[in-house]
Formats: structure tokens, sequence, C-alpha cells
């Protein structure tokens, strides 16, 4: 492993070697937060192969990631009487799949957030992901891919993706980490967390991940925020409350609830939790 | 065999494709999802199940295939068993218990009592030495003794779990429903024409050249607007009531509709407008939205879509206290109106036949408070509404008529 921060589970190692293997794109959904853009970057790394990140814009369109034809800079030179202005392969400006199909060794592609574009955005793009290969109109040539690169593309599932484009991927779902793979990834960061510390944190965050209908879950990223603050301050266990479920704000939640409602849902948890205990007691 | 396999899922209703098949088996043939059952499922979901609310069938699917086939399975891989067999320490059964599996007649019988057993069982089980559970000297079930054990669900003590579809870990994705009719992905063709007006903010080549032609050579640029989309949406939905037999109707718009807008919000309503909407029918009495605070929220630029059958007593309309669920200070049609006031781009979807619409005076007021842009629930309908929904109403509310 060349970055031990990033922890990679069987199941996704085996969908990246089929996608290795059988040279398809792998397209990756999960909840934010679980690495999926991370992936395209240690993958790169593992295989010590040139990394192209692409990343998807509501505008982004198809043709962006082939070629763009700068025909405002052209008539620019031809105004000027350029020499440049007869060679229209001056104008071409190299997207970052021409990149990663010229590449000599075998490249790595990450479309980062695919569904964030227009609904036509995977269609336009399905003929060169499957021949890795388009034409070049203005200048009448075919860009080729020398090596297949691996394709990785990511989805926050904000649209759902074309048929003929799903049927073409490989589709892998990242699952939020269990209590198990969440401490191999904390230990991986923080390996020199105090245990008890690092216990309370992990009962208060998938405490909190369970409480139900808060708008945004805290993810595998705000955890390790969180015990970053938590480590600066060098805070006692017992200042997070964990042993009394819910009956205080955890100490720095900012880095954990980032939504108004949701805090204001917890302290409502909290104080009904109070409530009930006040009950119990008397 | 696995052809096999394939028309199961497809029979299943999974949309599996013969691309798919072929990329599965290409796989196969250069070892991809070979040696091990485990590996086989993780690539077989890997090449076929593209997306994530369809795993939790896909494992049930293919529980339902392999359970009791893991034998013809190991015709081409044949250590599985093996490594099945390593995952407990066989020095720590006694010969008694020992002698107990071989009778139970090796690997294939044991998958034939499995799938039996598990037809038979209908409760949790732990211990004991028969059913399928915890902690006993059954071959199924986890973490108990039995060499050939076969482990179902819940971390194991050895190695790791050998199936894990059988976790069902997908359930709680398994929420959507797949839009089926044919006839609400040509209306939606027509919501996406809605979608496509924007900024203008890209060349328009073929103006431009005309423009400069015209303008003797000298460059004139025209935009035009991209191509985007731009539209809000805020759906409101009549739920419980008389509608409960539209719902499933309903649904389906809404499924198809989740994914059609960059912003689309929904909220619940019962039978009419009133003070209040809800968001999630089963906290309606405490999780509640004022509509106030919707008009606040929600800019002039959301088209609103009402999806009910306006089916109820007059009253629920236009009388204060009319609410069939609480006392409303102010009649359903005052909030109607205030509601169009901001929201000048609304319709009204009703699934009811519209042979009813003028038979029925609720539907009659309603139309006449929507200033006739009710529309049914169906291709027509709604290509309709989409039409209308471009033009805003004419400010003259005609409330007053009532």
């Amino acid at each position: 492993m060349s970055n031990p921060d990033y922890i990679i589970t069987d199941e996704l190692q085996q969908a990246v070697d089929a996608a290795i293997t059988l040279e398809r794109p792998l397209l990756v959904k999960g909840e934010p937060g679980t690495g999926k853009t991370q992936l395209a970057l240690e993958i790169a790394k593992r295989l010590d192969a040139p990394l192209f990140q692409w990343h998807v814009k509501s505008t982004t369109r198809a043709h962006q990631g082939l070629y763009e034809y700068d025909a405002v800079s052209r008539l620019r030179d031809s105004q000027l009487g350029d020499e440049k202005v007869k060679d229209i392969s001056n104008y071409i400006l190299h997207g970052v799949l021409w990149d990663a199909f010229t590449c000599e060794q075998r490249a790595v592609v990450l479309i980062d957030e695919i569904d964030k574009a227009d609904i036509e955005f995977p269609n336009d793009l399905l003929q060169e992901l499957d021949r890795m290969s388009f034409n070049v109109y203005e200048t009448r040539e075919t860009i080729t891919a020398k090596q297949r690169p691996l394709v990785i593309i990511t989805s926050n599932n904000e649209k759902e993706l074309p048929d003929a484009f799903l049927r073409r991927c490989f589709f892998h779902y990242i699952e939020f980490p269990d209590k198990t793979t969440m401490e191999r990834i904390v230990a991986a960061h923080y390996p020199t967390v105090k245990q008890d510390l690092l216990k309370s944190a992990m009962d208060v965050f998938f405490d909190l991940r369970d409480v139900p209908g808060l708008k945004k879950k805290p993810s595998t990223s705000e955890l390790l925020d969180w015990l970053k603050l938590l480590i600066a301050d060098d805070l006692p266990a017992e200042m997070l409350g964990a042993d009394e479920l819910r009956t205080v704000l955890p100490k720095m939640h900012g880095a954990l609830l980032k939504n108004e409602q949701d805090i204001h849902l917890f302290e409502r948890l909290i104080f009904l939790h109070k409530q009930r205990n006040g009950q119990r007691n008397r | 065999m696995l052809l096999d396999f394939f028309s199961h899922l497809r029979r299943s209703g999974l949309p599996v494709s013969t691309t798919e098949h072929l990329l599965l088996l290409e796989g196969l043939s250069k070892q991809v999802g070979v040696l091990d059952l485990q590996k086989f499922y993780l690539f077989a979901r890997l090449c076929l199940i593209k997306d994530e609310s369809l795993y939790d069938r896909f494992d049930q699917v293919f529980q339902d295939y392999w359970a009791g086939k893991e034998a013809a399975f190991d015709l081409n891989v044949d250590n599985i068993p093996q490594e099945w067999l390593r995952m407990a320490d066989r020095d720590a059964l006694t010969d008694e218990q020992k002698a107990m599996v071989e009778a139970m007649g090796g690997w294939d019988k044991l998958m034939e009592t499995l799938a039996k057993r598990l037809e038979e069982q209908d409760e949790a089980h732990h211990g004991g030495s028969k059913w399928i559970g915890t902690r006993g000297t059954s071959p199924f079930g986890h973490g108990g003794f039995n060499p050939e054990g076969v482990r179902i669900g819940g971390k194991g003590g050895q190695g790791r779990a050998v199936k894990v579809w059988e976790q069902r870990r997908y359930k709680d994705l398994d929420g959507t429903r797949e839009l089926g009719t044919r006839d609400f992905k040509i209306a939606l063709r027509s919501l996406r024409r809605l979608t496509r007006d924007g900024r203008p903010d890209t060349l328009d080549l073929n103006g431009t050249i005309r423009a400069t032609a015209q303008n003797a050579g000298l460059l004139d640029i025209k935009m035009r607007a991209e191509r985007r989309n731009s539209v809000n949406v805020l759906l409101l939905l009549d739920i419980g009531g008389s509608m409960d037999y539209h719902s499933a109707l309903c649904e389906q718009l809404f499924s198809a509709a989740r994914t059609e807008f960059k912003h689309l919000e929904h909220f619940y309503f019962h039978n009419f407008i009133y003070e209040k909407v809800w968001k999630d029918n089963s906290r309606r009495h405490n999780d509640t939205v004022s509509v106030p605070e919707l008009i606040r929220t929600y800019g002039k630029k959301y088209r609103l879509i009402f999806v009910g059958d306006a089916t109820m007593s007059p009253y629920e309309v236009v009388a204060e206290g009319g609410s069939v669920e609480h006392w409303n200070n102010e009649p359903g049609a005052v909030w109607m109106q205030r509601m169009q006031q901001h929201f000048s781009h609304c319709v009204w979807l009703n699934p009811e036949k519209p042979d009813y619409w003028e038979t029925t005076p609720s539907i009659r007021i309603i139309r006449q408070l929507m200033h006739d842009r009710m529309f049914t629930l169906s291709v027509n309908g709604i290509q309709d509404a989409i039409d209308a929904l471009k033009t805003p109403i004419s400010a003259n509310l005609p409330g007053e008529q009532l």
C-alpha cells in the first residue's frame, strides 16, 4: 500500500481489479464522504499511473472532455495576420480524455460527479468510453487510445443515469463503513489517538448517524475532521457525553452537524431525553 | 447454467441486458470472479446491477437461485469446500459430532438439507443442534462448531462471512420503485421540454453569422439560451382519504419526476390546502410546514403542481372549519389564493376521470379556483399541464365569485 491513509475494502478491491482486467469504466456511487473521489487518486498512486481528473459541473459539456476548438483566438489571430491561423490544429485545445488517450502508459481517468451535468452528458460520452477513440472534425483526425485508460466515474445520485450508459460500466456502491472498518480508517489517519477518546467519539458518531430525520448524516470525512479538532484540543473522553447518550450536544458538533435544522432536531432530542430521565428519577 | 441464472434474474424483474451477461462471461473467461462463490457474487453484482436500490432484490434472487446449487459451482472450482472446512477447528469437535457430520452425507446433501430447513424454520433460533441459528452444533448458522457448516448472516468468529448476500444489507435501499409504464415515460418527455429553458449564455453561431453578414462583415455576436434544467418544481400531493385509491398513480408520477428536475420539493396535504402541509406522512401531526413558510422559502420561479382528486365536501374548500382533520380558521380557498398569488405558475393534476368533473361540486369549485388549470393524470393531461405551466395565471383572481 502506497498510502496507508486510504482503507480499501475487499469488495471494492475486487471491483477495481475487475475493471482493470476487463478494461471497463467503473461507476462508483455512495454516500458523500465515503471516499469515492479519493479512490481514483489512490488507484493511480498504487498503479503508478498518471491521473487525469475531470470534475464535472452543471455547465460541463461532453465535448469539453475531448477537445475544444478555440474559434475566438483564431478569429483574433486572423485579424492580426498571424501565420498560426493557417493551421487549425493550433486552436484545438486538448481535453482530459484526449490527454489520457494519447498518454504513453496506461492512465487513470477520473470523471468526478457525473450526475452534476446535463441529463444528456453521459449519453454523449458513450461512444468515446466504449471504443476509446473519437474524431476531431476540424482536423479530420481520429484520436485512439494507445492504452485503454482505467476510467473511474463517481456519482452522487442527483440524477439517474441513462441505461445505455450504465450497461457499459461496472457499478459499485460504496457502503458506509461499519464500525470495524471505521476503526481501521481512523487508526490509519490518527495512529496515536487515545483509545478512550476514540471509543467515545465513535459511539457519539454512530449514535448521531442513527438519529432519525437528520438532513445530512455526518460522513467519514467529517468524523476525521472532528477527531482532528478533538485531538488538537486534547479533550478528555468524558467531555463527549457518550456515556449518557444524547444528553449534551457533543463538543465541536459543528464539524459533524452542518445544518441548522439538524442541530435543532438534535437539541430537541436532548430535551426530550432529559425530560424522560427526569420523570424516571422522580 | 449461467444462462439459466440470467433468465432467472430477468424473470425476477431485474433489468439485466445481454451485453452485461456477455461481459460477465468475458470476465469469467479471464478468471475474474471465479474460484469462490463470494467472488462470483460480487463480480456478478458488479456486472449486472447498476442501481444500489436493486441490490437487495439481487441478493434475494441470488440466494434463491444458488441455494442448493453450490455443488454445481464446485464442479468448476473445487477448492471451495476446503476453504469452508478450514473455518472451524476440527479438533474441537468430539468424535460423536464428527460422525454426525459424516452422517449428513457431504456437501451436496448439506445444502439440500439447508434449503429444506430454511423452509421449515420460521423463527430465530439460538443453540441446539438442528435448527438454523447461532452457537449450536447444527451445520447451519454461525458461530457454531460444525466444520462443514454454512454460515448464515451475522459476524463469524473465524474467517469472513461466506455468504454476504444472505445478510440482506441493502434492504433499506430498496425504497424506490421502478417506473414501469411506458405512458409515463412519454409524458416525461414533455416535462423535459419544459426544463430546457435558461439564461442566454451560449453563442448562437447561425444567428451570429447572419447578423455579421448583415453588418457588412463586422462581428455581431448573438447569444441564446442554453438547454439545461433550470426549472424548479414544488409538488403537493394529496394523501389519504379518497386519494388512497389513486396513490399508486401519484407515486409513479412522483418517482418519475424526481429525476427530471434540478430542484424538486414535495409536500403532502389531505384533501385540500390549508395552513400547513407536511413532508413525511408518518409524522404528519408533529412535523409540518406552514404554508406561509412554504411561500417564503420557495421563490416565485417555482412551478406548483397539485396532485389530488379534488373530491370532497364543498365545505372543505369554501368554509372555515371545513377541514375533516382539524379546525381551520380560514377556508381552504383563501389559502389556495394566497399560494396562487405567489406561485403564479400552477396546475392541478386530477387522477379522477373527467366524466365526473362536472357532476362533483368540489371539483367544479376547485377548477374555478385553479382558473381551469385542472388536467387529468394522463399523458395528454400532463402535456397540457406542462404547456399551461409556461404561462402565469392572470392577476385578477376570481375568488369572490364563490
